[in-house]
């Protein structure tokens, strides 16, 4: 649909009726990473937006056959590396699928502990960015955008207490977890979980008393809610256009089951309405955390033995897909194994991607200005998108 | 000293004080947006980040000056001298003192209206010379925004040359000696409520700064301009910011007036910082809204601003009128 509508334009001349065919990106301040957004303008208004995307593509999934299962954990952090805890969850869970590998009960409370930590950093990122797209870098958006990074460190400040890395963890290993929690991590969680929860009100009273922040937000870049399960959109997307669909509690994982996640859910389907739902996932997450660290049983971290080689683990032959709810939306890994110490084949789903494809369906229509406000509510990391 | 000779010297002297201020503005507001966001802001260059606006001028000098293969050469050069000469000619008629100040004419409102206003053209050159589709996308915005935001912009600036019964600066600073127009019951907060709006606009700040954009627009109109050409643009944009600042301190916040203002230098002192005051409440807005749409501006100035600002004056006129021009 688009495309037809994106090549056949004309560049501007002076009659002042003609469309003008406009480049964002894969250079530009609010390309989040490297995308390119082929626009089609009429004056302000965008009537056709061609999307490029590969220009961050690595090979990820062959990567994936060349490493083994002690090695590729690690690696599999680096698809989205926003919220990397995500992509080693599903690698690990799709291992522990096909390879019928039983994770004991602490580990499993140790991963949620770290998927909702991951997810409020996730948000916190979000939430920054989306607004310097709106407010700009030399304004009220630079502001949020300082504020939210700042929430940001302090979760990754205990990710690094944990296990030594601010980005790329390596936390999940086939069968449990590399890393204990360390004496005090609970209380330094606990600390650090109440002082979001107090500047998240601040958020939200700097964010939803602003005139302008609601007038940018209400009412953009609608998705109806056939729109969004005919694309297949998936996360706080999807949430937002009024479909509570949570792997958490739709197909629980890792002992999602034992917290009751409660799903928020808004119908308006617009930005205001997936910001709305982010906010509400960062409260439910802090909490998760608060009810996993309550309950958290005692035991090993893993059931897998120390090994002494990489090809050590070896998984019998055949086929799994395991999805996690990633900050996202549904992160899923499909692996084909053939008996060996690496992967035969492995497919990667990425939220990210599939979320992007809803963006030609909702930007015509909108001004340019539009664009960047519903790009961000999309939240794609481009690692994810071109893997 | 010839009469000549004299003007001469006080413009030289004002256009330095000027261009040394707006130097050191872009500091005060670096420090003051930075406070706002839990940072330290620029501390390395000299005590407490003091020498950092002269490093930064140093730093554009040194740049390569790049000019786009497809550009309009000739226009594309001149527009940021066009850009920068009303942003600086506004203040040949502000008086910083009783009697200290390029000319003090006696259509001054008019003349820094009239002039601020013309940036316009150097905006349009720039965007339209850089033959940059951001560039000229922004120029059209920038031509809407400012023709749109003129109108309420002088209307409320005229309320208190109404209540002053004169267009001379000096003359409407010396009507404030009983009473600061801003303090002036209901009409006087209006006035410089809707005066700052539409400053925010005219000077394109966030939340109104449609034709930076940079999330969407990279740079607007200036995203070819580097080095000096740059620097001109910035000093341009800082200095129309300054004054309009000291415009609406002498408007609404009585210019130089307060304990000692007969000493001109003592004067000079509060007027500086009443429009420091006005330029600060800027900085504020600017560093905490996000910005609006294109869209949304023109429906702000068209349908809210501008009847606003009519039924001001208009009232202002019968205030007048019923009482007299300068019963002050």
């Amino acid at each position: 649909m688009a495309d037809t509508l994106a090549r056949s334009t004309v560049e501007i001349g002076y009659g002042g009726s003609e469309r003008l065919t406009m480049n964002m990106g894969p250079q530009h301040p609010s390309a989040h990473g490297v995308f390119r957004a082929i626009l089609t303008l009429e004056g302000e208004t965008v009537v056709a937006i061609d999307a490029v995307i590969g220009y961050l593509h690595r090979c990820h999934e062959k990567l994936a056959e060349t490493l083994t299962y002690v090695q590729y954990p690690t690696i599999a952090s680096k698809t989205d590396y926003v919220s990397a805890m995500t992509a080693e969850l599903a690698y690990v869970a799709a291992v522990e699928l096909v390879g019928k590998i039983d994770v004991p009960r602490r580990a499993q409370y140790l991963r949620v502990i770290c998927a909702e930590l991951q997810r409020i950093a996730s948000h916190c990122l979000w939430l920054g960015t989306w607004c310097m797209d709106m407010g700009g870098a030399l304004g009220g958006g630079a502001t949020i955008f300082l504020y939210a990074i700042r929430e940001r460190e302090l979760i990754l400040d205990l990710f690094e207490t944990l296990t030594g890395a601010r980005l790329l963890y390596g936390f999940h290993q086939v069968g449990g977890t590399r890393y204990d929690i360390p004496a005090g991590w609970a209380q330094q969680c606990r600390e650090t979980l109440a002082v979001i929860t107090q500047r998240l009100g601040e958020y939200e009273a700097m964010l939803e008393a602003n005139a302008f922040f609601l007038v940018r937000t209400q009412g953009v870049g609608v998705i109806s809610r056939d729109l969004a399960e005919h694309v297949g959109v998936a996360g706080p997307l999807l949430r937002g256009s009024g479909v509570a669909y949570d792997l958490r509690t739709a197909a629980p994982y890792s002992s999602y089951e034992d917290f009751g996640v409660r799903v928020p859910v808004e119908s308006a389907g617009d930005c205001f309405a997936r910001y709305r739902v982010r906010m509400a996932e960062f409260r439910e997450s802090i909490r998760l955390v608060h009810a996993a660290l309550d309950g958290l049983p005692e035991g090993p971290i893993s059931s897998r033995p120390g090994v002494k080689s990489v090809g050590q683990v070896r998984i019998p032959k055949g086929e799994g897909y395991s999805r996690v709810e990633g900050a996202r939306g549904e992160v899923g890994c499909y692996l084909v194994a053939d008996g060996g110490p690496k992967p035969y084949r492995l497919k990667w789903r990425g939220a990210s991607f599939s979320n992007l494809a809803v963006l030609p369906h909702i930007i015509p229509g909108h001004k340019v200005a539009d664009v960047v406000a519903i790009m961000g509510s999309v939240d794609p990391v481009f690692g994810e998108v071109d893997r | 000293m010839p009469p000549l000779a004299y003007h001469a010297l006080v413009g030289f002297i004002v256009l330095n004080v000027v261009i040394g201020m707006v130097t050191y503005v872009t500091l005060l507001e670096r420090k003051f947006a930075a406070r706002m966001q839990s940072r330290i802001g620029p501390y390395y260059v000299g005590p407490r980040g003091l020498l950092q606006p002269i490093a930064d001028a140093l730093k554009l000098m040194l740049k390569e000056d790049i000019v786009p293969a497809r550009a309009d050469r000739f226009i594309y050069n001149l527009a940021p001298i066009a850009f920068l000469l009303p942003c600086i000619l506004i203040f040949a008629t502000l008086p910083f003192a009783p009697g200290l100040g390029v000319a003090d004419l006696n259509i001054g409102v008019l003349f820094f209206l009239a002039v601020s206003s013309l940036e316009i053209v150097g905006l349009f050159m720039g965007g339209w010379g850089s033959n940059n589709k951001y560039a000229l996308l922004s120029a059209m915005r920038a031509v809407n925004q400012i023709i749109s935001y003129d109108l309420p912009f002088v209307f409320a600036a005229f309320v208190p040359v109404l209540l002053a019964g004169s267009l001379q600066m000096s003359a409407i600073v010396e009507a404030q000696r009983g009473l600061w127009f801003v303090a002036y019951p209901v009409i006087g907060q209006l006035a410089f409520v809707l005066f700052l709006i539409a400053t925010l606009a005219a000077e394109n700040r966030v939340p109104f700064d449609i034709l930076e954009a940079e999330s969407e627009l990279v740079a607007g109109f200036r995203v070819e301009y580097s080095g000096m050409k740059f620097a001109l643009i910035q000093l341009g944009e800082y200095a129309h910011m300054i004054g309009t600042s000291f415009l609406g301190a002498l408007l609404f916040l009585g210019g130089w007036l307060g304990p000692g203002a007969d000493t001109p230098l003592v004067g000079a002192l509060w007027f500086l910082l009443k429009a420091m005051l006005v330029f600060l409440v800027v900085t504020w807005v600017r560093w905490s809204f996000v910005r609006i749409r294109v869209d949304h501006i023109l429906a702000v100035s068209w349908k809210l601003l501008l009847p606003a600002t009519l039924v001001l004056l208009l009232l202002t006129g019968f205030l007048v009128a019923a009482r007299g021009p300068h019963a002050g």
